[in-house]
């Protein structure tokens, strides 16, 4: 079995311990919100989730137009773990998004653009796995993908401004954004951000890891099968 | 039939991969000027695969590739017009009649003075009274004899074939047959695979066999009498597989 | 004789040919465009049902429903008119061409987009007939055609990947929606604003909306078109 880099492992430890720290920061160090009360703590992880869901798409977006110019399958590789960590940060995102809605909204579900964009998000990671699935040919299919994942990633700008404007001459909707932040949650946000970026890091190289390895058992077995 | 300019198409060290697995493991093949050459092999050997990469349909792994001189795939436009391709399928639009598919392929190939080039294939391959009739109520026999007065519309250096017996019956092929010879004469490089021997027997200067990712043996027309052909087909296959240079 | 004949034909001859043979065939068989038709007119109907479509509620909803059949309609041509050219092996016969490819795009495109506009052409005074409300103002149509545009040329690139796939006719409305979203919001707040005579200056975000989205799509689609259509 191959061991993990040095780099790795560190970064994994490194990983669990901004976790914590930033957990003992969001209930320690972050003042409870007024209006909100504790469920708001929520927001730190919510937003910070589906910001690296964001960052996941874009790494994947760039990994597919490298793959295009450059054909090297290691783009291919990448961009598919990008998006599969994409895909759960963004359901981590929607899902905290719905535990925070549900006692202050009394709403399962708010249609603010951030979240709608990142359900949308969502629905074009999923379909790119089904496009995946569907197309026999190795190379084709990474092709086919990469093509995906630009086009999919250049619509969600688009798609957040035109829901925000559908949403802005419709008053009726809910604002989700805690507009005023005070130093100390501010700081916890910076850090929970931070972190799940390191968190983000770490998983895309060991899910990129894997990939490298699963195609090189692949190739090993066709070798042997010659 | 052949003569001394350099070959038409020349093939050295192709390898073509479809994911894991590879299918042509070093291809060499050369084809001079008016050389009809009939490529053999069993199902799989990668005999499609290897006409469709000297169509500039698909992108080798490995290799180098020359036809009409130019090289592929960087200079693919430049061949492309000096191609002529038969395949299994006919290529044609159903809805449209014969004449409306040449018309179309003459636009994409820019075709000087079409209509006339149109009427000539058409009364070449038997099908000129038949012009305005749709593609649909073809049968598989004229389709593909249309399907060689659109690969010829343009006028090619090479023509390649895959399979251009498939489904024929014996009048049918007997038609082909003729079409072939009469487009063969006209000084073209023609690369046909075929399952049918016995056919290719008849139009072919050279045949060679591809098997396992290589051509594993390849002889001239002249060298061989007919009846030799099956065994020398079956001695290829089943041998191990070593390079013929022809 | 072929000396004669330049090495590369020219993008805009080879486009037109496309949208030529598309057309003439399209045209004689009807196939498509009878199987969008209809289907739209069956949207229609579901809607007139599913929705309660009575004349106070029914200016508001219009737009939507409109566009929801324009899309569903849309799917049907798209899907269709790629895999005529894959079944067939026709796609073969355009990529041996000695031309840029992106006449394929281009010439699908142009093609694809006057048939979702025929049909169109035909929902639109059948609407107006059935619920006696006047669809005939420039700004719509206006907006139909730059919603139309920018959804055929993502949905002409995506069908051009889809058709490859096994799961072709399911999954090309998959890829295509979320991807569309932006052109579906702004082509119906847009429409709508049309209609219920909103001033030129409300409904001009959505206008410059569709404009950026079929700018970029565009352009996108053509860079990429390549990638997708080689072996």
């Amino acid at each position: 079995m191959h061991k993990a880099p040095k780099a790795l492992r560190l970064l994994d430890g490194v990983s669990v311990l901004l976790l914590v720290v930033a957990t003992g920061m969001v209930f320690l160090y972050a003042p409870v919100e007024r209006t909100m009360g504790l469920v708001q703590k929520v927001f730190y992880f919510h937003v910070s989730a589906n910001w690296i869901g964001m960052l996941g798409f874009l790494v994947a977006a760039v990994a597919g137009g490298i793959y295009l110019a450059r054909g090297n399958r290691f783009w291919d590789v990448l961009e598919v773990a990008a998006v599969e960590i994409g895909l759960v940060f963004s359901l981590i995102g929607i899902v905290t998004g719905s535990i925070w809605a549900r006692p202050i909204w009394n709403t399962w579900w708010t249609w603010d653009p951030r979240l709608v964009t990142v359900a949308v998000m969502e629905l074009i990671y999923i379909a790119y796995f089904m496009l995946r699935q569907g197309i026999e040919d190795p190379e084709r299919r990474a092709r086919y993908a990469a093509v995906y994942a630009i086009v999919g990633f250049l619509s969600v700008p688009l798609t957040f401004l035109s829901i925000r404007f559908y949403r802005s001459i419709h008053p009726v909707v809910i604002t989700s954004s805690s507009a005023q932040l005070s130093p100390k949650m501010f700081q916890t946000f910076m850090f929970s951000l931070f972190t799940f970026t390191v968190l983000f890091v770490d998983l895309l190289w060991h899910r990129l890891r894997l990939g490298l390895l699963s195609e090189q058992v692949e190739r090993l077995r066709m070798k042997l099968s010659e | 039939m052949t003569d001394s300019s350099p070959p038409l198409i020349q093939v050295t060290g192709l390898v073509k991969r479809f994911g894991l697995k590879t299918v042509l493991r070093g291809v060499n093949f050369t084809a001079a000027r008016g050389e009809f050459v009939a490529l053999l092999g069993p199902n799989g050997a990668g005999k499609t695969t290897f006409l469709r990469i000297l169509a500039s349909l698909s992108r080798p792994n490995a290799g180098e590739i020359r036809v009409a001189g130019h090289r592929l795939p960087q200079q693919a436009a430049a061949v492309r017009r000096r191609l002529g391709v038969v395949s299994h399928q006919p290529l044609l639009y159903g809805d449209l009649t014969a004449e409306e598919n040449l018309r179309f392929y003459g636009r994409l190939y820019a075709v000087p003075e079409a209509e006339a080039r149109i009427a000539e294939l058409l009364r070449l391959v038997g099908l000129y009274r038949r012009r305005r009739d749709l593609v649909r109520t073809y049968s598989r026999g004229m389709q593909q004899r249309l399907a060689i007065a659109r690969a010829i519309l343009h006028d090619p250096e090479v023509l390649l074939l895959d399979e251009p017996y498939t489904g024929l019956d014996q009048d049918a092929s007997a038609m082909l047959d003729d079409v072939l010879r009469q487009v063969a004469s006209q000084g073209r490089t023609v690369v046909m695979t075929s399952h049918d021997l016995s056919r290719i027997a008849l139009l072919a200067s050279r045949f060679d066999v591809l098997a396992r990712g290589r051509i594993a043996a390849s002889v001239s027309r002249s060298e061989i009498a007919d009846t030799e052909l099956l065994a020398f087909y079956r001695a290829a296959v089943e041998a191990p597989a070593e390079e013929v240079r022809p | 004789m072929s000396a004669a004949s330049r090495e590369r034909t020219s993008l805009w001859r080879a486009t037109r040919a496309i949208v030529w043979k598309d057309l003439t065939a399209e045209l004689r068989s009807r196939e498509l465009l009878s199987a969008m038709l209809v289907f739209a007119l069956l949207v229609i109907l579901s809607f007139n049902f599913a929705l309660d479509l009575d004349p106070k509620t029914r200016g508001s909803v219009t737009s939507g429903v409109l566009w929801v059949t324009f899309i569903f309609a849309g799917t049907l041509g798209l899907n269709r008119s790629m895999a005529v050219e894959k079944d067939r092996g026709c796609l073969d016969g355009l990529l041996l061409a000695p031309m840029d490819r992106s006449a394929i795009y281009f010439g699908k495109s142009v093609a694809n987009l006057a048939f979702m506009l025929i049909v169109e052409a035909v929902v639109l005074p059948l609407y107006s007939l059935l619920y006696n409300v006047n669809l005939f103002r420039p700004g719509l149509l206006l907006m139909i055609l730059l919603g139309s545009v920018g959804y055929v040329a993502v949905g002409t690139l995506l069908s051009s990947m889809a058709v490859q796939a096994r799961t072709r006719d399911m999954l090309l409305p998959i890829l295509l929606f979320p991807v569309t979203l932006p052109v579906l919001i702004a082509a119906v707040k847009g429409s709508a604003g049309f209609l219920s005579g909103l001033p030129l200056t409300d409904i001009q975000p959505w206008i410059n909306l569709l404009l950026v989205y079929d700018v970029i799509f565009v352009a996108i689609a053509f860079i990429v078109f390549d990638y997708v259509v080689e072996e």
